[in-house]
């Protein structure tokens, strides 16, 4: 049924790198120039504003910590979702995306009632906050590639005599090495941005570096300090960036990917106790803040199908809006970064790879006044469009895609293509039945992700959605930020369906990976 | 509840295809730029849009800071036609810019002078509200401690650990607060007031949701435990009004003379595409049935006289005759430089 069409003729290659570069220089690179060059034209020369390096310091020991403890936590939970096969598993993976896209105003405040007065201010409470967010990136990313290393070199370095320590050193590390460098990549750029947790458990007076720019931007209107900011963290950002990548490749090595069904074992003596014990404080972790939740939401569930003068919509119809924008936030994103990635796959990997997360050290909302005065004049008038908002929650998205799936492309075994053209399959059935199968479970990881974060991204989305579509994360703040019972208790309900929403598409995103896996 | 699903997929549908069809310089669209606490019932929407013949559009993100930032950064080619949100502590800011086309509009005579803060006409008085401390009658009911009666009471030892306020620098009401202080105490008193406070430990936090839902002991289902909190004087009613079970009396008091106020206005953007829709927009802001939806949506009081309150507005709601007050160029010039001081006296 093929006409052996080439997948990737010289046309195909050109759109793999245009597809993406034209999207971000249209939607990041064109919006960005456009505020940063009013505000260092504003006046102020090249002058950093007093008290940066303090800002500077902080905000870096502080990612740096966030990121520790962040794989300490996640690692765990990665040996045990990436190794073993018990039931639930797919509901773990499901669940541990939870925190991620939760609303961090209502994480903060979850936590804030979870502490005692007194005792919830600081640093512990910004590190506590960062782990709980960011658990998922180490355990997703690390946890999917372990579940895709091929158990049998471990099993040959055993019969040859190598000890467990050994083993993990010599044969898991090396292995797991792209797939950390990428989940401590991601955790620290999150932690380094991170905005909500800083300001809510901060407290007065604690900044980090993307604070202060809103702080700059958004409260004092200087876009003149706003724009030195953002240039010093967005070039912050890119040297983590390089320098992770450049270790990254260096680690290199990746092996051969193996499909999951032939990995995936059950637990067997100690193991069972490992497993159990890792679940059990996971779920706690997990289940604590979301209880809290749900006890703030009882009795508020029929007021989601009312009219309600905070809304111009029922509060159930966020959920619509919320599921739509990002069902067409993930498509942009899994677009633009799949074909991206395909670009990247080709190459070594090298500081490229790594920079295509340098959207994600941009401000919100110097992005947001971008977009406010680039996109202002015809022919490119959009900025009351209302597929800003997906594409605001893609640009966002897109970088996971192409961390995700570049990899799992990468370690295709070349051999297995060369294989496959000896035996006369044209370029795009072997792309169809070798490639697509292997980096299925990629793609649907990406996916689930993509959609995830653009059901949970607030910062930008808050900036260009219409008050007659309000998404989830927005009719929540705005719930939140009104007096009464009745409307904390709602915005609890719609922050329960938000993760409940974010569970189940992780959990659809899991079915189509299993799906994909049984065709291998 | 399905039908409702299909029916929302439709709106859904149909917002984006009208969307994709033509946004931006259509005469048939009036465009609201405004913050995040606005708020406008349906039907009240829909009878401008029937009565208007003009589509209602909202565009709202962030405080009322944040929302003037946005239209200074847009000036001269803004991203609606009306600015509604501004308020007396900001109003110079933007004023001194230009940001605003003059326009009287109707009903403007039904509006108390008090509430005219621009003689030209830049800006029109929406709603007014004041921010007060709030009390949690029951914890001092419970405690046996008579609840604060004055300003000047909460340096006292035994006001000690029970005060939450907002920071001036990220927070209107905090803001609000802060000039309160320098209306009550003078421009010499004020920082050795908040030097008091800080020394009886009261809490700072960033922002009212902190501040009033999870701090304040007196918000129904908070787990917070200080029992004085820098809010609104309408949170009486809104108490009632959004309580889950029915009240037959307010939970929450508020100290008399720590009142400060707050009057919202709307203004027409200057290069609005659509002015005849602004000054329609205006009006309708000023109109009986906006101004009377407005206690239940956005917890403010309407400033056009003889509008009926809702019957927990009536009865709970306060707005003292002669609350604290400072004229807004006198803000507009000090602002900064108060809130660089009380970071100096209240945060290092």
């Amino acid at each position: 049924m093929d006409t052996g069409r080439p997948t990737l003729s010289r046309g195909r290659t050109v759109a793999t790198v245009i597809v993406p570069v034209a999207f971000l220089a249209l939607f990041f690179a064109f919006p960005l120039a456009a505020i940063l060059k009013r505000g260092l034209t504003s006046g102020g020369g090249l002058s950093l504003p007093a008290g940066t390096s303090q800002l500077l310091w902080f905000t870096t020991w502080q990612a740096a910590a966030s990121t520790v403890l962040t794989l300490a936590t996640g690692l765990p939970l990665a040996w045990t979702i990436g190794r073993f096969r018990f039931r639930g598993r797919s509901l773990a993976r499901a669940l541990v995306l939870v925190p991620f896209v939760l609303p961090t105003v209502v994480v903060a405040t979850a936590f804030l009632a979870l502490l005692p007065d007194g005792y919830d201010r600081g640093i512990w409470a910004i590190l506590a906050a960062h782990v709980f967010f960011n658990v998922a990136v180490v355990t997703r990313i690390v946890g999917g590639a372990w579940a895709t290393i091929d158990p049998h070199s471990a099993e040959a370095a055993a019969v040859l005599g190598a000890g467990p320590l050994r083993r993990a050193r010599e044969v898991t590390l090396p292995q797991l090495a792209p797939a950390l460098s990428a989940a401590a990549a991601l955790t620290f750029l999150f932690c380094f941005t991170s905005f909500g947790v800083i300001l809510i458990l901060g407290g007065p007076g604690r900044a980090t570096v993307e604070t202060e720019i809103y702080n700059q931007a958004a409260r004092l209107f200087d876009l003149h300090a706003a724009a030195m900011l953002s240039l010093l963290q967005l070039g912050a950002v890119a040297v983590v960036l390089a320098v992770t990548s450049i270790l990254e490749a260096r680690a290199g090595g990746a092996g051969t990917l193996a499909a999951e069904d032939d990995v995936l074992r059950r637990p067997i003596g100690w193991e069972r106790v490992a497993v159990v014990a890792v679940l059990g404080v996971g779920a706690l972790v997990l289940v604590l803040p979301l209880a809290l939740l749900i006890g703030q939401a009882r009795g508020s569930w029929g007021a989601l199908f009312q009219e309600t003068p905070a809304l111009l919509v029922e509060p159930w119809q966020a959920a619509v809006f919320s599921l739509a924008f990002a069902g067409v936030a993930a498509a942009i994103a899994l677009t633009v970064g799949g074909l991206a990635a395909i670009a990247l796959a080709r190459r070594p990997p090298g500081v490229i790879d790594g920079l295509v997360l340098l959207p994600l050290g941009a401000s919100a909302v110097m992005l947001g006044f971008g977009f406010l005065i680039a996109f202002d004049q015809p022919p490119i008038d959009f900025r009351s469009s209302w597929w800003l908002v997906p594409v605001a929650q893609s640009l966002v998205a897109a970088p996971f895609v192409v961390r995700i799936v570049t990899p799992a492309l990468r370690s295709i075994d070349p051999r297995l293509r060369e294989v496959a053209a000896t035996l006369g399959a044209s370029p795009s059935r072997s792309w169809r039945e070798i490639d697509v199968p292997l980096v299925g479970r990629a793609f649907a990881v990406a996916a689930g992700f993509a959609f995830a974060i653009a059901l949970g991204e607030f910062g930008a989305t808050v900036f260009v959605a219409r008050a007659e579509q309000p998404t989830l994360p927005v009719a929540i703040f705005r719930f939140l930020g009104r007096p009464g019972a009745e409307n904390q208790g709602i915005a609890a309900a719609l922050a329960v369906v938000l993760a409940g929403l974010a569970a189940c598409a992780a959990l659809a995103a899991e079915r189509v990976a299993d799906g994909r896996g049984r065709t291998l | 509840m399905w039908h409702k699903l299909g029916s929302a997929l439709l709106v859904a549908a149909a917002v984006s295809a009208a969307a994709c069809g033509g946004s931006g310089g259509d005469s048939k669209e009036v465009v609201l730029v405004t913050h995040d606490s606005f708020a406008i019932p349906a039907q009240v929407k829909a009878a401008f849009e029937q009565e208007s013949g003009l589509k209602l559009t909202i565009l709202q993100g962030g405080d009322a800071g944040e929302t003037v930032n946005r239209a200074l950064l847009t000036k001269g080619n803004p991203q609606g036609d009306v600015l509604f949100g501004i308020d007396n502590n900001l109003l110079s800011r933007a004023l001194d810019a230009g940001l605003f086309e003059p326009y009287a509009p109707a009903g403007l005579d039904r509006v108390d002078a008090r509430y005219r803060l621009d003689q030209a006409n830049r800006v029109t008085p929406v709603d007014h509200a004041d921010v007060c401390l709030d009390i949690d009658k029951g914890w001092f009911g419970s405690h046996g401690i008579a609840p604060p009666t004055d300003l000047a009471d909460l340096t006292q030892p035994r006001y000690r650990k029970l005060l939450v306020v907002e920071n001036p620098a990220t927070s209107t009401p905090g803001l609000a607060f802060l000039l309160a202080t320098v209306a009550r105490f003078g421009p010499n008193g004020w920082q050795s007031y908040w030097r008091g406070l800080r020394a009886n430990d009261m809490l700072v936090v960033d922002g009212w949701n902190e501040a009033y839902t999870a701090r304040f002991s007196g918000a129904a289902g908070s787990k917070g435990n200080r029992p004085i909190v820098v809010s609104y004087g309408t949170d009486p009613a809104a108490e009632v009004m959004f309580s889950k079970k029915h009240l037959t009396a307010t939970p929450i008091a508020i100290v008399p003379g720590s009142c400060f106020r707050q009057v919202e206005l709307a203004g027409v953007l200057k290069g609005a595409k659509n002015v005849e829709g602004a000054h329609a927009l205006i009006d309708f802001m000023l109109s009986r049935r906006f101004q009377a939806a407005m206690p239940e949506s956005m917890f403010v009081l309407p400033v056009r006289n003889g509008t009926p309150l809702p019957d927990a507005f009536r009865r709970y709601a306060v707005s003292p005759a002669q609350p604290l007050e400072l004229p807004a160029a006198e803000i507009g010039r000090n602002r900064d430089r108060w809130i660089d001081q009380w970071t100096q006296a209240v945060l290092r």
